[in-house]
């Protein structure tokens, strides 16, 4: 067993983590509040190298592991929320599933532009009336020759309007069992009959892109369909793997956001002659967001590492997914709790990681699916398929070869 | 054109400076590359991909400033090594500005060796112009930007950030510089650097290797102590509108002899 992380990791790490502090904090709060995500965010991150951190180089991505993108995602929310969001739906429920499922046609077409950053990415499973119920979906795609007829709505779909791709998920047989009639589809979001927009007015991610794709009779060549036609379901549900291990790693930057600055604001603010670091009540929570942040850690650095190891690794992703978020809204209501009114203010930042926090703990399997999911696991229930093609082992003369 | 540009590893700014038993204790911060030598770094890989130049670095201290140089490759440049010898331990810049210069003339070929402005832990400043000194080059200190450079006429024309403006000044190649925040905002080590630099195995060189013997420091340390704590009062101003207040605030600092 290692828990040592490797020079690459921690050079990646610092690098992220640098641009950070020096382009995104000075000025998040400003688009937080303008609710609109700014506008140099996904160029800058496409420009260094971002957006391709985990995907081959062959691919025009950066070749790293799995567990530097969960290094770096964790580096992103530190930040904002929505900076990870952008590596969940690009990176982990998009560009992951063409490299887990497509065709090296697809790979070329598609994922190489993505891992580029040229192209931004999302990904469309949820629906106005379909979120936990993913078998329960009206969208539509039909066969008329070599074209699929795509119809139907997608919403809360991150980067809806800012992707150019989107892995789009639909009824492809409508007699089948609702888990086999499901199938995917790389959709080019500037084809005819689509409609994007933004959601206003939530909690939080508001420096975030959120919002539907409307397809009417949207024509899609069968070249652009990833997997077989009814694999849509275990697709969808294999790019919520990486998805999650993203909102994971992230949940556990947001935890390290919190505890930083309630340790920062414990040594600064005096109450009763002393600073309220030396208050045991406050120490309590310190020691709280302590435990959260480290197995936070713990639990989404193992999945990384089966990840890598090519291991299929639904249930720990799942238990990363569900307790990190919980704990992120956690921190982040009781990081408030320390900065007293101030906390309630956004003059300091605690009081949006906890309206960023709140969006984790439903999207991408809410808490309580994650509870059914382990319960599940541990009754005996619940065991994993194996799947047509599983996410590949990561190979690092592979990743890193240019052919 | 062959560039030398030289890193320090240095506690974090952020570290919390303490004096125990007499001696500066940085606590548990983390050491980086010198701030200013990443301004050093860029200004030399800017050089560099103008000029179709190389970019060495070079560092001196304990295993640790590997990562400086690690630092450094990830950014751009071409090739890093370290000096490294016990005798060195308590080098003052006199002593580490002879070591600079051995190191300038080891590599050979140098047109340009850059510094940073200063490193953050000594903060002194005087390595550049000292290394220029051993080294019989011309010291052009302070530079905010380089307007001209012809490295087959040898000449170079500089800016300088000195307290009553911008200096022009022109010199001969080879030389020694120093780099101040102004030139450019230094770059982010490029994923494909981080993986090179993660891999690459950095040269030690001793003294014996540089071909000299180890120098002396001048400046001998008698005593060392914390400088007393500041007594900080708030006073808060209060006032009807924000004239008054403004006024009440202008008689207050002139009171206190700020202005």
């Amino acid at each position: 067993m290692d828990f040592q992380l490797s020079e690459e990791h921690l050079m990646v790490q610092k690098m992220v983590r640098d641009f950070v502090q020096k382009e995104v904090k000075p000025v998040i709060q400003e688009w937080d509040r303008k609710q609109e995500m700014a506008p140099f965010i996904l160029p800058r991150m496409a420009e260094l190298g971002i957006l391709g951190i985990n995907i081959p180089v062959r691919y025009g991505g950066q070749g790293f592991d799995y567990i530097t993108l969960g290094l770096v995602c964790e580096e992103l929310e530190a930040g904002d929320s929505p900076l990870r969001v952008v590596m969940s739906v690009h990176m982990g429920l998009n560009s992951m599933a063409l490299l887990q499922w497509g065709t090296e046609e697809q790979k070329q077409k598609f994922l190489t532009p993505q891992a580029t950053g040229e192209k931004y990415a999302c990904f469309g499973l949820t629906e106005p009336g379909a979120g936990s119920d993913v078998a329960g979906m009206k969208a539509t795609a039909r066969r008329e020759g070599d074209e699929y007829v795509l119809n139907g709505e997608k919403m809360w779909i991150s980067l809806a309007s800012k992707a150019h791709h989107a892995l789009i998920v639909a009824r492809t047989n409508p007699d089948a069992d609702p888990h086999d009639g499901l199938s995917a589809f790389i959709v080019e979001l500037d084809r005819k009959g689509i409609t994007t927009g933004d959601i206003h007015g939530k909690l939080g991610m508001r420096a975030g892109s959120t919002g539907y794709i409307a397809m009417q009779d949207v024509r899609v060549p069968v070249e652009n369909r990833l997997g077989e036609e009814g694999e849509g379901f275990k697709i969808a549900m294999s790019c919520l793997d990486n998805g999650r291990y993203t909102v994971a790693a992230g949940a556990t930057g947001l935890i390290r956001a919190s505890l930083d600055a309630s340790v920062k604001y414990s040594h600064e603010r005096k109450a009763f002659n002393k600073e309220i670091g030396q208050f045991q009540l406050v120490q309590q929570k310190i020691a709280y967001m302590v435990q959260q942040y480290e197995t936070s850690r713990l639990l989404y650095l193992k999945a990384g590492w089966l990840k890598n190891q090519g291991v299929r690794n639904t249930r720990e992703t799942s238990l990363a997914k569900w307790y990190a978020t919980d704990a992120s809204f956690d921190a982040a209501s009781e990081a408030i709790q320390v900065h007293g009114a101030y906390g309630y203010s956004d003059e300091y930042d605690v009081e949006r990681y906890l309206r960023n926090s709140k969006g984790g703990v439903i999207y991408e399997g809410t808490s309580e699916i994650h509870q059914l999911m382990q319960a599940g696991y541990a009754l005996g229930y619940r065991k994993d398929a194996d799947l047509r093609c599983e996410l590949p082992a990561y190979d690092a003369e592979y990743w890193q070869a240019e052919k | 054109m062959k560039i030398a540009v030289f890193v320090k590893q240095v506690p974090d700014s952020a570290a919390k400076l303490s004096v125990d038993n007499g001696a500066v204790n940085w606590g548990d911060a983390p050491l980086v590359i010198n701030p200013w030598d990443e301004y050093a770094v860029e200004a030399a890989l800017q050089l560099a991909e103008k000029h179709n130049g190389e970019v060495a670095a070079i560092s001196m201290g304990s295993e640790d400033a590997k990562e400086a140089l690690k630092h450094a490759l990830a950014m751009g440049a071409g090739s890093a090594t370290l000096i490294s010898d016990a005798a060195l331990a308590d080098a003052d810049a006199a002593a580490a500005a002879k070591v600079f210069a051995a190191a300038v003339q080891k590599l050979g070929g140098v047109d340009l060796a850059i510094f940073g402005k200063q490193a953050i832990d000594s903060d002194t400043g005087l390595a550049p112009a000292m290394t220029a000194r051993v080294l019989g080059w011309p010291a052009l200190t302070m530079l905010a930007a380089i307007p001209a450079l012809d490295p087959g006429a040898k000449t170079i024309q500089v800016e300088r950030a000195i307290e009553e403006g911008r200096q022009v000044v022109e010199g001969k190649l080879p030389a020694v510089l120093s780099i101040v925040k102004d030139y450019a905002e230094p770059r982010y080590p490029s994923f494909m650097g981080i993986r090179k630099a993660s891999k690459a195995e950095i040269p030690v060189w001793s003294l014996a290797d540089l071909g000299i013997s180890a120098p002396e420091s001048k400046v001998r340390w008698t005593e060392i102590s914390a400088p007393p704590a500041r007594e900080v009062t708030s006073e808060m101003v209060t006032g009807a509108n924000a004239d008054e207040i403004a006024a009440k605030l202008a008689d207050l600092i002139i009171a206190e002899g700020v202005l």
